[in-house]
């Protein structure tokens, strides 16, 4: 009860920052230099054309008009027309995402296990050399950018040793597309082949991508455990010889690991907009490499469109990790509610 | 000597441990020599920093990781529990001996509920496996014990939600489940309302009498402490610098820090020096040779600087580390 009213209240949060943040980019990007217009019609075109397309874009009216018109398009399921790819950006949402949220899918495990895995390790030996290998191993981790990590694993792993495919997200036939999402489509039509093929293509985008964060939630949970290990609360429970692993991972890890919890959420919802580089050098036909391209054209619909997914998908992740964040630390539910 | 007739249960000899810091090595325990007999009631009193939790985690061993053990034993029914092995002295630490911590504030895990800690104690402090609903009915009977009122919502509680008292209550709880022989008493009250202080004395002292249990009590209640023990040991800088019945070393206190100790202690009379004992406790880094005590005593002679003195025993079956009481 207590944790569904906390969950209820997120989401009435998330829709209203929703709001103001569709507010803030439809403004910003119409009022930022340059004419999307013209650059749609092309540099020769008549003025005439470029005058209609404004008409047809609704780019005439004033801004607040333009705004409720969207909103009533959007809450019609209707992203708008995009100028770039002269078709609809709901389509074009629905044909690239998946591809980037399934590799951000699988980065986030990578990242999660390795972050807990490496952190827990380091923080049981800290000082010693499995601590000291970890740390030196995050600070690596974390000053490599993700495209760097994406082309060095593709040169050792896909191209040296062979391991993985160097590029691309299938080389077999894809699956008949139901949802879009190539695992989930590949495992309905019993497509096992794809999938494990799609997963074998993954391993190196979304190693690249997780190493980062990974290396510095690593270091968050190795830090808590380190700090907490001989707080008294711990020093108690290992004063009334409660065995060590329950110590450690009962105990020790819990408190330790939410700090680490929290940044999570952030850094896998970040992970969409760092994919591009990464799905550029893996030629992942992800939505990254889409944003940029409607960026760079001044393509208004799909800006707008791809600034507010990427917000939901932010929004999303937090709501869980507040989610989980809640469940691990009572303070925050009570707290919370003025107890 | 009134403990040296009982069998000793605890004893502790030259303990020494130092603590690793950026600037050095802290010496702190300089040899510290207790004992504790079967049921025997023991006040360890000293100033702030003399080393009195120092030498109580070292019993349980649970020392923090820059601390390190040079030199000493401590002999708990003939183990010694420093060289002992972790099997050996995780069933002293569940079944016979345990701690209360100073700051209730934290000695409780801020993310558990009291009922996740308190059974989990409780299941390690059986000899066997217990079902449930024995672990239940031994929490209950224990957190009446301490008289925790609505038990049931104390044991759903987080520790946050808990005043300090009820917090210290929970932590006596936990000790009485696995302390039975003896009882380490950290500053148990120091943390709390002065109005709340003495009701967890009085509980302490009810409690353990009932179960007979020795008690070493750190206090820096110098009242309480002479009513609640049997004997006394004085610290100071990390030494054992006087000891004996308590209400002889109250009474008639023969070391000069004692003396100073007793005479600045707050009282109700009014006559309270607010500052304590004149100076400070000495640095750990480089602490003075000799008598430790020598840089703030007002008898300190030439011998004082040069030389650690024995523990001298005296009339009234007290000891005593000073050298005005040499050769007398």
């Amino acid at each position: 009860m207590r944790m569904a009213q906390y969950i209820l209240r997120r989401v009435v949060f998330a829709v209203f920052t929703l709001f103001g943040l569709s507010v803030i980019i439809f403004v910003m990007a119409r009022v930022l230099p340059g004419d999307p217009a013209r650059m749609a019609a092309g540099p020769r075109a008549p003025e005439w054309v470029v005058e209609q397309i404004r008409e047809q874009l609704n780019l005439d009216k004033p801004l607040h008009v333009q705004y409720f018109l969207w909103l009533r398009d959007v809450f019609n399921g209707d992203l708008g027309y995009s100028i770039f790819t002269k078709r609809s950006v709901t389509q074009d949402v629905i044909e690239y995402l998946p591809a980037s949220l399934e590799l951000i899918a699988v980065a986030a495990v990578f990242q999660i296990l390795g972050a807990f895995a490496l952190g827990v390790l380091a923080g049981m030996y800290a000082y010693r050399w499995v601590d000291n290998a970890i740390r030196l191993f995050a600070y690596i981790g974390i000053s490599i950018p993700a495209f760097g990590w994406a082309v060095i694993f593709q040169l050792v792993f896909a191209w040296k040793l062979d391991l993985f495919p160097v590029q691309g997200m299938l080389s077999v036939e894809a699956p008949e597309r139901i949802t879009g999402f190539v695992t989930i489509d590949s495992l309905i039509t019993g497509r096992f082949d794809a999938f494990t093929d799609f997963l074998k293509h993954a391993v190196l985008p979304a190693m690249a991508l997780a190493i980062g964060p990974m290396a510095q939630e690593a270091r968050l949970i190795r830090s808590g455990m380190i700090d907490n290990r001989y707080k008294d609360y711990i020093l108690l429970m290992e004063s009334h010889g409660v065995p060590k692993r329950k110590l450690m991972f009962k105990y020790l890890l819990k408190p330790s690991a939410i700090p680490a919890v929290t940044v999570m959420g952030m850094d896998i919802a970040s992970l969409l907009g760092n994919a591009f580089l990464v799905e550029i050098v893996f030629n992942w036909p992800g939505f990254s490499r889409y944003a940029i391209s409607v960026m760079l054209n001044k393509d208004l619909n799909a800006i707008v469109a791809v600034v507010m997914v990427i917000g939901v998908i932010f929004i999303i992740a937090n709501i869980i990790v507040d989610i989980i964040a809640a469940y691990l630390d009572p303070r925050i539910r009570y707290v919370e509610r003025g107890e | 000597m009134a403990g040296e007739k009982k069998e000793a249960l605890l004893e502790i000899r030259d303990l020494k441990v130092n603590y690793k810091v950026y600037k050095g090595t802290l010496k702190v325990l300089n040899g510290v020599e207790l004992r504790v007999g079967k049921g025997e009631r023991i006040g360890l009193v000293g100033e702030s920093g003399s080393g009195k939790t120092t030498t109580l985690k070292s019993i349980l061993r649970i020392l923090p990781y820059n601390a390190s053990i040079e030199d000493g034993r401590i002999l708990y029914k003939g183990i010694d529990l420093l060289r002992a092995d972790e099997r050996v002295l995780n069933e002293v630490r569940r079944r016979e001996i345990a701690m209360i911590f100073q700051d209730p504030m934290a000695a409780l895990n801020p993310v558990f509920k009291v009922r996740d800690q308190l059974y989990d104690i409780i299941k390690e402090s059986a000899r066997g496996k217990l079902a449930k609903e024995e672990i239940e009915e031994i929490a209950y009977r224990l957190l009446k014990e301490v008289r925790l009122p609505d038990v049931e919502r104390v044991m759903d509680s987080y520790p946050f939600q808990l005043s300090g008292g009820m917090r210290q209550r929970v932590v006596i709880a936990m000790a009485l489940a696995s302390a039975r022989e003896l009882l380490l008493a950290d500053e148990p009250t120091t943390n709390l309302d002065v109005t709340i202080q003495d009701q967890i004395l009085r509980l302490l002292a009810d409690l353990t009498m009932k179960r007979n249990l020795s008690v070493i009590l750190v206090s820096h209640a110098l009242g309480m402490v002479r009513k609640m023990t049997d004997r006394t040991y004085v610290m100071y800088a990390g030494d054992i610098v006087e000891e004996g019945d308590s209400g002889e070393i109250f009474e008639n206190p023969l070391h000069p820090y004692t003396q100073l100790l007793v005479e600045t202690a707050p009282k109700l009379t009014g006559n309270w020096n607010p500052r304590g004992v004149p100076g400070r406790i000495p640095d750990y880094l480089n602490p003075p040779p000799g008598c430790r005590f020598h840089t703030r005593c007002p008898f300190a002679e030439q011998i004082c600087r040069e030389k650690k003195p024995p523990m001298i025993a005296v009339e009234g079956g007290k000891r005593v580390r000073c050298w005005l009481y040499y050769k007398r």
